[in-house]
């Protein structure tokens, strides 16, 4: 019988060990990074949802129950097929009214129309990055360097949300499914011409 | 003994990684405290700051606009990437703004932590102090500027346009300091001896890793005309912090910014994301639109933005309420003849 030089076996015997603990931490990594993502989903939806995402950037319809948001359209913003007349100039101390489908705001800032939160490429967020977003955020500017994001986006409560928060809400927009909605611009209010 | 080694370099190695940068001092209240004038006056510069003029700069108004320098003693920029200077920890660069008098002078330093940060000191009414601004910006009542009002920009404002490229230290480059200047850049402060260049950085020491090649032969952004090297300029000078290759906007895909590395081709990557693009952006009541629409005269988003007085669609979006006329004539200009050209 041929016999295993002891270095050989000190060898298999080792790689053996090192695959017992390396393969199943390897799974185990793999687990918890799944678990991890699941969890950070459904941290985004809870936030997505009690934050009142869904009053403004999912356009509403009457439905048998009254006004309701139209989920089939879930968080596309101001649907670009809405034709809307000039808004209603304002009286007294009703100076803000809204759109019947809860997505375009008249005001003093002008007129603002609900932005596409979801992934679509071209019309939504699905170029964007997570330092888009939360910058977005964090600065109340459009990609964080753009224009300003007008009323009635609650910017100055929402800029307190943690990093982990935006993370997860912006994680869980990019998991719904991508609708082709191009929101129109915002309108300005009357303004003098600053050119000179 | 290997593992004796082992374990001291280990134990080095992480008690180095925990070691905290020393934190930097708060911002001074007074300009006059920061390094930029000598001591006691308000208008003599502090020993070892530098008077610089970028060949592309940014249209802020009209203002009138001066700029500094300062690095710490013994050491100099690692210029190894052309295109994106590593500044040493404690350097310091200053802007004032006016019109005729002095408004406002911001500062951006880099801490020992290696991150940047951000300030503005506004001159009271007789230029005689400058005193730190608001973190939230400030309105001043300056009869010069457009509707007697001045805005003071946020530290939010600062990070929007200087932290949206590779370095956060714009009109201070390679190609901004090309001792080959380009004589129809708009609004360009005309070249004097005391300010200083790539070469005269390099003769004083404050570059190192600089390849030589850009020594012999200065940086020149590769236009096919005069007209379009100097609409890519000014493209770069005010619009390349947010909109290039590197930053944060990059899935916006649309790169305005130019490379003293004439291999990056950057003035053809910038043409090509100009050219037979439909706009994100669409002007109200249209269904459709082009960022440079060749053949249609004034029907181009980028010069449509340009010439907005619209503050919700106007570009750039931060510092400006007066329209630059001659920047949208120079574009114009180059669309209709050199951009036509290519189109067809």
């Amino acid at each position: 019988m041929k016999r295993i030089p002891l270095e050989y076996a000190i060898l298999v015997v080792a790689v053996a060990a090192t695959a017992a603990v390396a393969l199943p931490a390897r799974a185990q990594t793999t687990a918890k990074a799944a678990e991890t993502t699941a969890e950070k989903l459904a941290r985004g939806k809870y936030l997505v949802t009690t934050s009142g995402c869904h009053d403004c950037h999912t356009p509403w319809i009457v439905g048998p129950k009254g006004p309701e948001p139209d989920m089939s359209r879930m968080l596309s913003g101001h649907p670009e097929s809405a034709t809307l007349p000039p808004a209603p100039a304002p009286q007294g101390p009703w100076i803000v009214s809204a759109s019947a489908t809860n997505t375009a705001w008249s005001g003093p800032w002008g007129v603002s129309f609900t932005a596409n939160l979801t992934p679509d490429a071209e019309t939504g967020l699905g170029k964007w990055t997570q330092r888009n977003f939360t910058e977005t955020i964090r600065t109340g500017r459009h990609m964080g360097r753009g224009r300003q994001i007008l009323p009635p986006m609650p910017i100055p409560m929402y800029k307190n949300f943690t990093d982990a928060d935006l993370e997860a809400i912006f994680s869980f927009l990019q998991s719904i499914p991508a609708v082709t909605n191009r929101v129109p611009e915002p309108l300005p209010p009357s303004m003098p011409v600053a050119a000179k | 003994m290997k593992t004796l080694v082992l374990f001291c370099s280990a134990l080095i190695a992480a008690v180095s990684g925990v070691q905290a940068a020393p934190a930097a001092p708060p911002l001074t209240r007074l300009l006059s405290d920061t390094g930029l004038f000598a001591p006691g006056t308000t208008t003599t510069l502090a020993a070892g700051v530098v008077p610089f003029s970028p060949q592309y700069p940014l249209w802020s108004d009209g203002t009138r606009k001066r700029r500094w320098i300062a690095l710490p003693p013994g050491t100099a920029i690692d210029a190894a990437r052309v295109d994106a200077w590593e500044f040493p920890v404690g350097t310091r660069l200053w802007k004032e703004f006016g019109y005729g008098h002095r408004i406002e002078t911001r500062m951006i330093e880099r801490l020992p932590d290696g991150s940047w940060r951000f300030a503005t000191y506004v001159w009271n009414a007789q230029g005689t102090v400058a005193t730190l601004a608001p973190e939230e910006g400030a309105m001043v009542e300056v009869a010069d500027a457009p509707d007697g009002r001045y805005a003071v920009p946020s530290r939010n404002d600062c990070v929007a346009c200087h932290e949206g490229g590779a370095v956060p230290v714009l009109g201070f480059s390679a190609l901004q300091l090309s001792p080959d200047r380009d004589p129809l850049a708009p609004h360009a402060d005309t070249a004097r001896r005391e300010m200083t260049d790539l070469r005269s950085l390099a003769a004083r020491g404050w570059l190192r890793n600089l390849p030589q090649e850009f020594l012999a032969s200065p940086p020149r952004i590769q236009g096919a005309s005069a007209t379009a090297r100097a609409a890519l300029g000014y493209l770069h000078g005010n619009c390349g912090h947010c909109h290039n290759a590197a930053g944060a906007l990059t899935g916006v895909e649309l790169v305005l910014a130019q490379q003293a590395d004439a291999n990056a081709r950057s003035a053809e990557q910038t043409i090509a994301s100009l050219l037979g693009h439909s706009s994100r952006f669409r002007p109200n009541g249209t269904a459709s639109a082009q960022r440079v629409a060749t053949g249609h005269d004034g029907d181009s988003v980028l010069t449509l933005r340009m010439k907005s007085t619209n503050p919700l669609a106007r570009m750039p979006p931060l510092g400006v309420q007066v329209i630059d006329q001659e920047g949208v004539a120079l574009i114009e200009r180059w669309i209709s003849t050199d951009l036509q050209t290519q189109a067809h």
